[in-house]
């Protein structure tokens, strides 16, 4: 699904590479965790993925399409295949929770009725069904991350990636989000997420690929957050 | 539902920005409506020289007892000297028709058209003999003069054209001094639907990086911020139409209704069929280079 070989990002001249000579393969229906300190590379491989930056070099394919060659015309299309979550929830403020999930399909230009359906559905699947209506601000931190959980998955993309989706919750209420993830992911979504959350990841027993200084330094099956801690 | 989509973002924008949609209105407009007035002063000079050239006449004008020395060594014209201009104006192919006027009818011409102080002490002597000459094309004006003014017994071929070069010129210098302003304007009114956009894109940068994200097209994403600079050039173009319509309507077609004026004058047919129209459609155009320009810098897609 995510195929990554020799992959390496300089983001400027004599700097220090983002990424060294990056290979890793993901698969259709992999959960992964990215982890890492700050500045171990996790940003770059995801902005990456989305097409957010081009690699200085070697290749980057998602969903069978060599990234580093797509038209810039195409990248819409890339996008359209892949969710994203952040840290922040960057909601609408002026829009309300069901309109913010219904944003996301509205500008794909998807007719109305495939719209009054898939959002009700989507809502309910993360848990807000009830709660249509009310503003981002009028909900918990927890609920705002449903949210755009929602809007991430209502055009049903085949990666959703997931960059510190639990930065801003406290501990009882990431494991409702990593629950939701974990269920999203057996629908067969590929779900990639970076995280600094150790309980989370060692909860999970996830695969972990591990970077430090812009290089793969562990790649483990059912792995924990780090064995030197 | 996309187009609702797209017009529905306009709107927001135009509402959020509504002082600097306010100033790209009125700047279009001033801008345009100079423009325009420019256009207008130009066609008038374009109807004027048309209607002016068309009644211009060759004058011949003859040698007699007044005439300058220089001009005629040989004197007064013989009568010979006349049947033979005569016979070769009207076997000039470009002449129409040739009227010959004697000094006794160019003294009642001339009283026709001036007030008898100065007509009074005046003789038929005193004027000069003419042939007026109606050519088939105004346009070959000058060299059908060349011709016949070193002719045998001929005093003068006056260009009359020279007489209406002074008004021509005051016009031309308006047109210039409108699209001078009107090129000043249109700049400024770029460069405000330049920094609305900019404007606009940092106070809906959440949404456009959202709409980035989940794979909206550049297309759909950029045409909003398009369609503000663009509507709200509309909206200065059509204001400026009217402020022209208004100048015609209630200020030269007056005047060309007083009694005796012949000359025809731009009405307001010509700003709606014609400048209207124009203006709108440069208004339109330089929003849309302004807004894809400020785009490019200012909105990452």
């Amino acid at each position: 699904m995510i195929t990554f070989e020799h992959v390496s990002k300089v983001y400027g001249e004599g700097h220090r590479p983002a990424l060294a000579e990056v290979t890793l393969q993901i698969d259709k229906g992999d959960f992964v965790f990215l982890v890492g300190p700050s500045g171990s590379g996790k940003s770059t491989f995801l902005r990456l993925v989305l097409k957010e930056e081009r690699s200085s070099s070697g290749s980057v394919q998602v969903n069978g399409r060599d990234v580093g060659r797509l038209r810039s015309w195409k990248v819409p299309q890339l996008r359209r295949q892949i969710g994203v979550v952040f840290q922040d929830f960057r909601l609408l403020a002026d829009k309300s929770v069901y309109e913010n999930v219904a944003f996301a399909l509205q500008v794909l230009g998807k007719p109305r009725h495939v719209i009054a359906q898939t959002v009700p559905e989507t809502l309910g699947l993360v848990g807000l069904t009830g709660k249509e209506k009310r503003r981002p601000h009028e909900l918990s931190g927890g609920e705002q991350q449903r949210v755009a959980i929602a809007r991430a998955f209502v055009n049903r993309p085949a990666i959703l990636l997931a960059d510190e989706p639990t930065g801003n919750l406290d501990p009882e209420t990431s494991v409702g989000i990593m629950k939701l993830l974990d269920r999203i992911n057996r629908t067969g979504t590929t779900i990639l997420m970076a995280t600094h959350d150790d309980d989370i990841v060692d909860q999970m027993r996830k695969r972990v690929v591990e970077l430090r200084d812009g290089r793969v330094v562990r790649d483990e099956d059912r792995g924990v957050y780090g064995s030197g801690r | 539902m996309r187009l609702g989509f797209v017009l529905g973002e306009m709107a927001t924008g135009l509402r959020r920005n509504f002082t600097m949609s306010v100033a790209v209105v009125l700047v279009t407009m001033v801008s345009l409506f100079f423009f325009g007035t420019g256009l207008l002063v130009q066609k008038q000079v374009g109807i004027l020289k048309g209607e002016w050239y068309d009644r211009v006449q060759v004058s011949i004008f003859l040698c007699g007892d007044t005439s300058l020395d220089e001009r005629c060594p040989g004197g007064s014209i013989t009568d010979a000297q006349r049947d033979a201009l005569r016979t070769q104006l009207q076997s000039d192919p470009r002449v129409e028709r040739v009227y010959y006027e004697s000094q006794q009818q160019a003294l009642e011409n001339f009283k026709e058209t001036s007030v008898p102080a100065i007509t009074d002490n005046l003789t038929a002597d005193q004027l000069p003999e003419s042939f007026r000459v109606r050519l088939v094309d105004p346009q070959q004006y000058r060299e059908v003069s060349a011709d016949y003014q070193t002719a045998a017994g001929v005093e003068d071929v006056p260009d009359q054209r020279a007489i209406l070069q002074p008004l021509f010129t005051v016009l031309d210098v308006a047109t210039n001094i409108a699209l001078g302003l009107a090129a000043l304007m249109l700049l400024c009114s770029m460069m405000l639907v330049s920094t609305t956009i900019r404007l606009t894109a940092f106070s809906r940068r959440r949404e456009t990086t959202i709409m980035r994200l989940v794979g909206a097209s550049r297309a759909l994403i950029q045409l909003p911020f398009v369609l503000e600079g663009v509507v709200a050039s509309l909206i200065g173009g059509v204001l400026a139409s009217g402020a022209l319509w208004a100048m015609v309507n209630f200020g030269v077609s007056r005047l060309q209704n007083r009694p005796g004026f012949t000359t025809r004058l731009v009405d307001t047919a010509d700003v709606l069929t014609e400048t209207g129209p124009i203006i709108i459609g440069v208004g339109v155009v330089f929003a849309i280079i302004a807004s894809l320009f400020s785009l490019r810098r200012w909105l990452k897609v």
